[in-house]
């Protein structure tokens, strides 16, 4: 397997006036080359600084405490501003959430798309305006040529996220991180949006990070799935696997709580509020919401479980000791599907082989 | 743009509304105070006062005297002083606008210049000890008083080292560069301050972090996407600024005695030559009122986003 | 996922009876907070407390604060009170032999004992020397301090009361009401405050209750103008248009909901507008229009001092300095509850 992003063991920290908040605990995961991995969980479980450590754009208080984060066996972690520099906007690139504020309101929108490419390719200012065109045209943004001279403000919030995201592809990055992209876009400009990145991730086979804690999204866009949790991940896998396979009763919960056109009684809400990572739980995070919580969750921290070659999950549940749970009726619908469609896989081979682009996912 | 002419036009008749009204509550003041406008009155008679009033129109019922006063002023007419030798205000006036106004430019050039490098040496130095002591300089320029500064500088430079001229104007660019430090101090703390919020704020922008990410470094970040962004709003405080030299230069051209609108103004004030008073204020107003339409049409330029919006209707 | 895949350790031996059901007693209490929960004084106060420099100037306006306050009492001479036989004294601490606060001048070559030469008493002493007319220039600068910043305070006291109503009047009427008062402000804005405050002080009778009026006429546009903003700001809070259905009156609203919030940007303002006071006097007094003889204030000292400064310099330092102490204590002050205030600096 040839991994372009390998991160290990990541841990980092926030100093505040409260003491040392430990946001990152433990993150491992890998990006593979061409695959579009989401990264999954709600606000403040740790995707946006693991995405930023990868740029190492985090703030002053922020402090890696442990891990590595090999960039084709690289350790970006170890590398001097200088060097990653010449690899940020080159070799991994970002898109960020809010397009109304991610560009510069001062500055054409030519000259903010040609400044990377004129840094990192070393092109004049005639070849830089012409990739910039070749880029404006590449995003969809009709009449390019006389839009380059504009400003930011007379675009409307999707075009804006089209110029970020030609800002980010301007170098061909092996990687693309992003944030939310589509977070703070309307639902059909979000849709535009998706569809334009899959196209694109076709066009320059780039491999994408992409973070949201919409599970619509990830079923429209990813390979993969990483679930966070509390500044860990605690469940891996295929989009398939995640979508309905899931084994973790947090990724149970996230998974119940989306509104399908089926719903008809009320919306599953996992209970409770996340941890203070101030002073995180001993044991498992997430016990305290978790009504299949044992004895063992409240003292250790659970392993990873392997349920396939591609799929694991950090939860005691999964221990020969455990007794078995049954779980939501709409994962158990789930399940069913999954051991119909794949059953043929089934018994033959222990590791699922399936292909990430099957149609059975984009939920029920 | 058929809009924007209508904003300009709309700012530029309450520029005139203004300052008729200044100039009508100064006339009333004016007219409030007590006693007569003549430098020898303590040896005039009453008969002689009463002369001199009818030579002035003075003995005029006080509406006719305003509607002169105001009509004379539309031509540019600001009347005449009584104490300085019956000069014309205008006259008077206008030898002394030259050295007010070189001071005052070199004192906002000089000023603003070391207030932005400042300012922005901070921002980039955010919370460490030379951005301490950046805000700790902006801090003690705001402080002290300009003719504390004003005397100290008269005194080391001019009294112990000998370097400049102690005072006065007949030295040529050698004599303005006490004042013009001693007036530079305001406009150098107000702007290193205020360029130093707007660059921490530009600095924790979205598009900074996007410039960071594209790989460009720290300081080419700082300053192709920074300090254009923090200098634009700079230019809103040129009117306080104005109102800052205006106050400082009445004291720093007093203690250099020199030969500029703000020594006239106090000598003016202290001798109650009231027509000379009210043609600076005049003269003040109008600046101050000018410096603010500026400021306004200025921002509307520089400013990509107001270019357009403007054309949308008033403010 | 080889590199996050691990295996139970098996030296750790776990029991079965560990995988019954957590009872809630064993879950921990998912809703505590660690960080210690701060109300926004306290929140401002803590980040205030961790600003050195705004701790110590407020420990030292404290100090020039109840000085003042207290100056009769603490004054060693009578302010007012002249002996010309004892002008222009210099300074002299009993017990200190430093050249300069010994009562010894220098005289060509040689040190005078001005006090022995001018016949005062043994025992009469003047920390910080006499003026020419004989009065004691510590009393004076005491008396000068309370009468500087009784004017700033006061003054800001106007500013405060005169802007917050106008602010939040315009900012809650809004319609044509805000459209007229805005009117007012910015053609006032078109007025240097310099030119009203001279205007003012020649037509009122000079002293401390004109100074007063000039400064409050001035001051408050920019505290009117900052208070309708953030009214117009906060006037669609959910929690405003809440109280203004439960059918609040709006003086209420004003007083329970708007001026909670608005209390810390007045602080600062205010904050800002007492040096700004301050100086302002000393200004007027400088050029000569201020505070009327005999009654001292910083402001006249500083120009009584620069008109002897070069035989006589402490008469103008001393002052000057206590001046430059105010104003700079109450701008590090100001910034630091500015800091302090503003949730965006948070750490």
């Amino acid at each position: 397997m040839n991994n372009v992003l390998e991160v290990k063991n990541l841990n980092i920290t926030f100093d505040t006036y409260a003491g040392k908040v430990k946001a990152i605990r433990g993150v491992s995961f890998n990006l593979k080359k061409g695959e579009t991995l989401a990264i999954v969980g709600e606000s403040g479980s740790g995707k946006s600084v693991t995405t930023r450590s990868i740029m190492r754009l985090l703030s002053q208080n922020a402090n890696v405490e442990d891990g590595t984060i090999l960039y084709n066996g690289d350790d970006l972690i170890k590398k001097t501003e200088k060097e990653m520099q010449k690899i940020r906007g080159k070799d991994i690139a970002m898109i960020f959430q809010d397009p109304m504020t991610s560009l510069n309101p001062t500055m054409t929108i030519g000259k903010q798309i040609s400044e990377p490419i004129r840094l990192h390719q070393k092109l004049n200012k005639e070849e830089a305006t012409n990739r910039a065109l070749e880029l404006l045209n590449l995003v969809g943004l009709p009449q390019a040529e006389k839009r380059m001279k504009q400003y930011p403000h007379q675009f409307s919030g999707g075009q804006r996220q089209r110029i970020v995201i030609a800002i980010a592809l301007a170098c061909n990055p092996e990687i693309l991180i992003a944030d939310e992209p589509t977070t703070a876009l309307d639902v059909t400009i979000q849709a535009q949006i998706l569809d334009l990145m899959k196209e694109l991730q076709k066009k320059i086979s780039t491999s994408i990070i992409f973070i949201t804690h919409d599970l619509g999204v990830v079923a429209n866009v990813a390979d993969r799935v990483a679930v966070m949790y509390a500044g860990k991940i605690v469940e891996v896998g295929t989009v398939d696997e995640i979508f309905y396979n899931p084994q973790h009763p947090y990724t149970w919960g996230l998974i119940s709580s989306m509104p399908t056109l089926e719903t008809e009684k009320t919306l599953y809400a996992i209970p409770g509020t996340p941890p203070d990572l101030l002073d995180p739980p001993v044991g498992d995070a997430f016990a305290p919401r978790n009504e299949f919580a044992m004895k063992i969750d409240t003292e250790l921290e659970p392993p990873f479980f392997e349920v396939s070659d591609t799929h694991s999950a950090a939860t005691w549940l999964l221990h020969p000791d455990a007794p078995a749970v049954t779980p939501p009726a709409e994962i158990r619908a789930r399940q069913a599907l999954y051991k119909e469609k794949f059953a043929n896989y089934y018994g033959k081979n222990e590791t699922s082989v399936f292909s990430s682009e099957n149609e059975v996912k984009g939920g029920l | 743009m058929k809009s924007y002419a209508k904003y300009l036009g709309k700012r530029i008749l309450y520029m005139f509304l203004t300052l008729f009204l200044i100039a009508s509550i100064t006339f009333f003041l004016m007219k409030l105070l007590p006693g007569t406008p003549y430098s020898n009155q303590d040896k005039l008679s009453e008969e002689q006062i009463f002369i001199m009033n009818e030579k002035y129109g003075l003995n005029e019922p006080l509406p006719v005297q305003y509607v002169v006063y105001m009509s004379r002023l539309l031509g540019g007419d600001l009347g005449t002083s009584f104490q300085f030798n019956n000069t014309p205000v205008t006259e008077l006036l206008s030898t002394r606008v030259g050295p007010s106004l070189q001071l005052g430019i070199q004192a906002v050039v000089l000023g603003t210049t070391l207030g932005i490098i400042l300012g922005v040496i901070a921002a980039m130095n955010q919370n460490t000890w030379i951005d301490t002591t950046a805000t700790f300089t902006a801090i003690l320029g705001r402080s002290i008083p300009n003719f504390v500064i004003a005397v100290l500088l008269q005194l080391i430079f001019g009294v112990y080292l000998k370097w400049f001229p102690i005072a006065l104007w007949n030295n040529g660019f050698s004599s303005s560069v006490l004042p013009t430090l001693a007036l530079a101090i305001a406009p150098l703390a107000d702007s290193a301050r205020f360029i130093r919020t707007e660059m921490v704020e530009v600095l924790s922008s979205d598009y900074v972090e996007l410039a960071r990410a594209k790989g460009l470094s720290r300081l080419t970040v700082a300053f192709k996407h920074g300090v254009r962004n923090a200098l634009i709003p700079l230019v809103t405080i040129l009117g306080p600024m104005a109102v800052a030299l205006m106050t400082g230069s009445l004291v720093v051209e007093n203690i250099f005695a020199i030969p500029g609108i703000g020594e006239q103004f106090v000598k003016s004030i202290l001798t109650n030559d009231y027509p000379t008073i009210m043609g600076v204020t005049i003269l003040y107003s109008a600046m101050l009122v000018g410096i603010i339409l500026v400021v306004d049409v200025l921002y509307g330029i520089i400013d990509p986003r107001i270019r357009v919006t403007n054309e949308g209707g008033d403010e | 996922m080889n590199n996050s895949k691990q295996t139970v350790d098996e030296t750790i031996k776990l029991s079965p009876d560990m995988f019954n059901p957590a009872d809630s007693s064993d879950k921990v209490d998912n809703e505590r907070i660690s960080a210690p929960s701060l109300s926004f004084l306290e929140d401002s106060w803590r980040r205030l407390k961790k600003n050195k420099a705004a701790v110590i100037s407020l420990f030292i306006l404290i100090i020039f604060i109840m000085l003042s306050v207290f100056a009769p009492i603490v004054s060693p001479h009578d302010p007012d009170f002249q002996i010309v036989s004892h002008a222009n004294l210099p300074p002299k601490i009993p017990g200190l032999t430093i050249n300069g606060l010994n009562g010894t001048q220098a005289l060509g070559d040689t040190r005078v004992d001005k006090y022995e030469q001018q016949g005062v008493p043994e025992g009469v002493s003047y920390y910080l020397g006499t003026d020419g007319l004989g009065r004691d220039l510590l009393s004076r600068i005491l008396h000068g301090t309370r009468v500087s910043l009784l004017i700033a305070f006061v003054a800001a006291f106007f500013d405060l009361t005169i802007g917050v109503i106008y602010g939040l009047v315009s900012g809650w009427s809004g319609g044509k009401v805000d459209n007229g008062m805005q009117r007012v402000l910015e053609i006032l804005s078109g007025v240097p405050n310099l030119v009203v405050v001279i205007l003012m002080l020649l037509v009122l009778d000079p002293g401390i209750k004109s100074i007063i009026i000039a400064l409050a006429i001035t001051g408050w546009i920019s505290m009117a103008r900052v208070i309708r903003a953030q009214t117009l700001k906060l006037k669609n809070q959910e929690y405003v248009l809440a109280a203004k259905t439960l059918g609040e009156s709006p003086i209420k609203i004003a007083f329970k909901h708007l001026i909670p919030n608005l209390s810390g940007i007045i602080i600062i303002q205010t904050m800002f507008s007492i040096p700004a006071a301050i100086f302002f006097e000393a200004f007027l007094s400088f050029i000569g229009i201020g505070i009327p003889a005999p009654t001292a204030s910083l402001g006249t000292l500083i120009n009584d001092g620069y008109k002897t400064f070069r035989f006589l310099p402490h008469l103008m330092w001393y002052p000057a300095a206590v001046i430059c102490i105010l104003m700079i204590s109450f701008n590090l002050l100001a910034d630091g509850l500015r800091d302090a205030f503003d949730p965006k600096m948070k750490d």
